[in-house]
């Protein structure tokens, strides 16, 4: 869903399965990526800063085993491009 | 001819073609050497795991640069007939048909490697990484171009350079198998 | 509608299992005398109102997720050549319902089986059943084989002997590749699954469920249960009580009724161990009076999930209990995912060391629990999770003994399957 701005509500997911714990990302993106205690990455659960959107990017990238992704999310409600306040408003079309 | 003539005669051709053809080499061992590196993790503090990689990558896509330096000058030069097919098809060129051969596989190979690096994320991990093992076959070979494609191993240096590069490249890839031999977790075909 | 037993035979429990002291399994001669025989082949007009019919009756899934079956039905059909899998696997070793129903009404799962392959347009529909069960549901086959019963094709394979294997996309990959772990999602298995295809992964009770909603109807299945959760369920009771059963209940029968069918309980109980290995332990004194349902234990942080109630006597250790569970579901981890491979490990270490003693550190624990839950390829470690956290809350007087050094008991009350080296 795109806001007034024209920026994206997206949100950073690790596939732990294709993970192994290389921790590439943490170093690329701590403020959103920190590692647990067996090394493996714990993302935050909320929607990309737009500031970080193109770090984000950069490190999907860079993650040897490509275990990251970025979601796009879709709001249940607004087909209007035309948004007022954040887009984190729980209309997500994950899983 | 114009472009012989800018570059200042043949002679001049040669020997850069001979220089970045060194220099690539140098730089396609580092790539190697950084690829294994970020591969076992093997970062010293205050080396990265992430810098190692990105080094990998940066390097590698610089090392093109000096990859089209070396093929056009040597194209260029009036005083052997290579042909630009010979670029890219192994055994096409009148002169040296076997050594700019190998030149040309080593092309094709690292070529490989690097167009489905750069697609990476459309290929898919299991489809990059398949041909990323080419890789392991590209440099040997590139190397086996580099010592029959010139006469300048008697140059002392020039041999110091081949055989370091040679040495640091056998270390990496024995790192590389130890380490797959003992950790077997990964088939082959991801 | 085809009506087969008389009205007020079809309104009583037992639904699913067969009535009366009948040792095998019912053949189909049986099977159809008692419930008549299923709706014929169906065309386009007829599968969107049976899915209708399945939507109104409320049916949820059986394996413990509880998912609308209609739902489910509906994604699978509007996807290109589906696949139906019905899933036998019951990994949770304290539950046998699935191999119950299997080997005394393998007649019945068929039927869902077929039906819900008809229903969503899956030409062929694969059985996975549980080793105990293989043979039974393999000779009902070729029965209906032999009838020419069915224009779907069956196929009957052998589960996986792993806790994780039940999982719908572990289903799918130990199928196709014989490699009993769950697999990334996106995309799910209703979208991509066997061999590519929309996968219907439906639990063997669900179908059960399934084939008598198509004979009978919404209003018939609703008839039992609650009206939020409507229906009947097969339950496992064990532990003690006196007669171990795995009996059939309307959703929403008491508890204490629950234990009855299986004989009441042998000892004075401390606490339940509802919904399964994944589930959550309840202090007994307050659950005994609640219905067996979902909302009715939510407040209590519990649900039915695969239906098991395992009753733990006051003589019980249930932190033992549970650090002897919790072990064995480490073990079960398939290994893909780091939290769940390293993690659970770790946090069985301090259950074990919580449930006999040996200087735990509960700071550590809680910090691994955060770590871990929610994270991973399949819901695995949350399960695990939910039940430390439930044992900690119901067991806080027995940690209190420990830490000063005694402990109610050691009996071993919940089945472990013995450990498996890696």
């Amino acid at each position: 869903m795109t806001g007034g701005t024209g920026r994206v509500a997206v949100r950073l997911r690790v596939d732990l399965i294709a993970c192994d714990g290389r921790g590439l990302c943490a170093e690329a993106l701590p403020e959103l990526i920190t590692l647990d205690d067996w090394g493996f990455p714990i993302t935050v659960d909320r929607l990309v800063p737009p500031r970080l959107l193109a770090d984000a990017r950069e490190t999907v990238r860079a993650c040897p085993r490509l275990a990251l992704r970025l979601d796009r999310l879709r709001s249940r409600w607004s087909r209007n491009p035309v948004t007022t306040g954040p887009a984190a408003d729980g209309g997500d079309s994950r899983t | 001819m114009s472009a012989a003539a800018a570059f200042g005669g043949s002679q001049a051709l040669w020997f850069v073609s001979r220089a970045s053809g060194l220099a690539l080499l140098v730089a396609f061992s580092g790539v190697v050497v950084l690829g294994v590196a970020a591969r076992l993790g093997s970062a010293p503090r205050p080396w990265s795991r992430l810098a190692l990689s990105e080094l990998h990558r940066t390097l590698s896509l610089f090392s093109v640069s000096f990859l089209g330096l070396h093929v056009a000058t040597a194209i260029s030069d009036p005083y052997v007939t290579i042909g630009w097919a010979a670029t890219v098809l192994p055994f096409a060129s009148p002169y040296r048909t076997a050594a700019i051969g190998l030149g040309a596989l080593a092309v094709d190979l690292g070529g490989a490697v690097l167009i489905t690096s750069l697609a990476r994320q459309r290929l898919g991990y299991r489809g990059w990484r398949v041909v990323h093992w080419l890789a392991y076959l590209a440099w040997p070979v590139a190397f086996a171009h580099s010592v029959t494609a010139g006469n300048d191993l008697r140059i002392w240096w020039v041999a110091l350079v081949e055989e370091g590069c040679a040495l640091a490249v056998a270390v990496a890839m024995v790192a590389r198998l130890l380490s797959w031999w003992r950790f077997p977790t990964e088939r082959l075909l991801g | 509608m085809k009506r087969g037993a008389d009205l007020s035979e079809r309104l009583a429990l037992p639904r699913l299992l067969p009535t009366g002291g009948l040792a095998g399994p019912t053949s189909l001669a049986g099977h159809l005398a008692r419930y008549g025989p299923p709706p014929a082949s169906l065309d386009q007009r007829q599968r969107e109102s049976l899915i209708a019919e399945v939507a109104r009756a409320g049916l949820t899934g059986r394996g413990g997720a509880g998912y609308p079956t209609a739902r489910k039905l509906a994604a699978v059909a509007a996807g290109h050549a589906p696949v139906v899998v019905a899933n036998g696997t019951e990994g949770e070793p304290a539950s046998a319902k699935d191999k119950v129903l299997m080997t005394r009404s393998p007649q019945l799962v068929l039927d869902g089986a077929v039906l819900a392959a008809e229903m969503v347009g899956a030409r062929e529909t694969v059985i996975v059943a549980h080793p105990a069960a293989r043979r039974v549901m393999a000779d009902a086959v070729a029965e209906r084989a032999r009838a020419r019963f069915d224009q779907v094709r069956i196929r009957v394979r052998p589960a996986a002997d792993r806790f994780v294997a039940g999982q719908a996309s572990a289903v799918v990959h130990w199928i196709e590749r014989g490699v009993p772990a769950p697999r990334a999602s996106p995309p799910r298995v209703t979208e991509r699954g066997l061999h590519g295809a929309p996968t219907l992964v439906q639990n063997v009770e669900t179908l059960a469920h399934l084939a008598l909603i198509a004979r009978y109807g919404a209003a018939w299945f609703r008839s039992v249960g609650t009206p939020a959760e409507p229906g009947s369920m097969l339950v496992t009771v064990l532990g003690a009580v006196r007669e171990p059963v795995c009996a059939e209940i309307a959703i929403g029968t008491g508890i204490g009724q629950a234990l009855d069918l299986a004989g009441g309980r042998s000892a004075p109980l401390q606490a339940l161990l509802l919904g399964g290995y994944s589930g959550d332990w309840v202090s007994a004194a307050v659950a005994m009076d609640r219905p067996f349902s979902s909302a009715g234990l939510a407040d209590l942080g519990a649900g039915t999930g695969a239906g098991v109630i395992a009753a733990l006597p006051a003589g019980a250790c249930g932190l033992k209990e549970t650090a002897q569970v919790v072990r064995y579901l480490a073990g079960e981890s398939a290994g893909q995912c780091g939290p769940c491979r390293f993690g659970l490990d770790a946090i069985a270490g301090q259950v074990e060391r919580l449930a006999h003693g040996r200087g735990a550190d509960p700071r550590l624990l809680h910090r691994w629990l955060g770590q871990v839950d929610g994270r991973g390829g399949c819901a695995h470690p949350s399960g695990v999770i939910r039940l430390i956290r439930s044992s900690v809350r119901v067991f806080d007087a027995e940690l209190r003994q420990h830490a000063m050094g005694w402990c109610s008991g050691t009996a071993r009350v919940l089945p472990v399957p013995p450990g498996r080296s890696r």
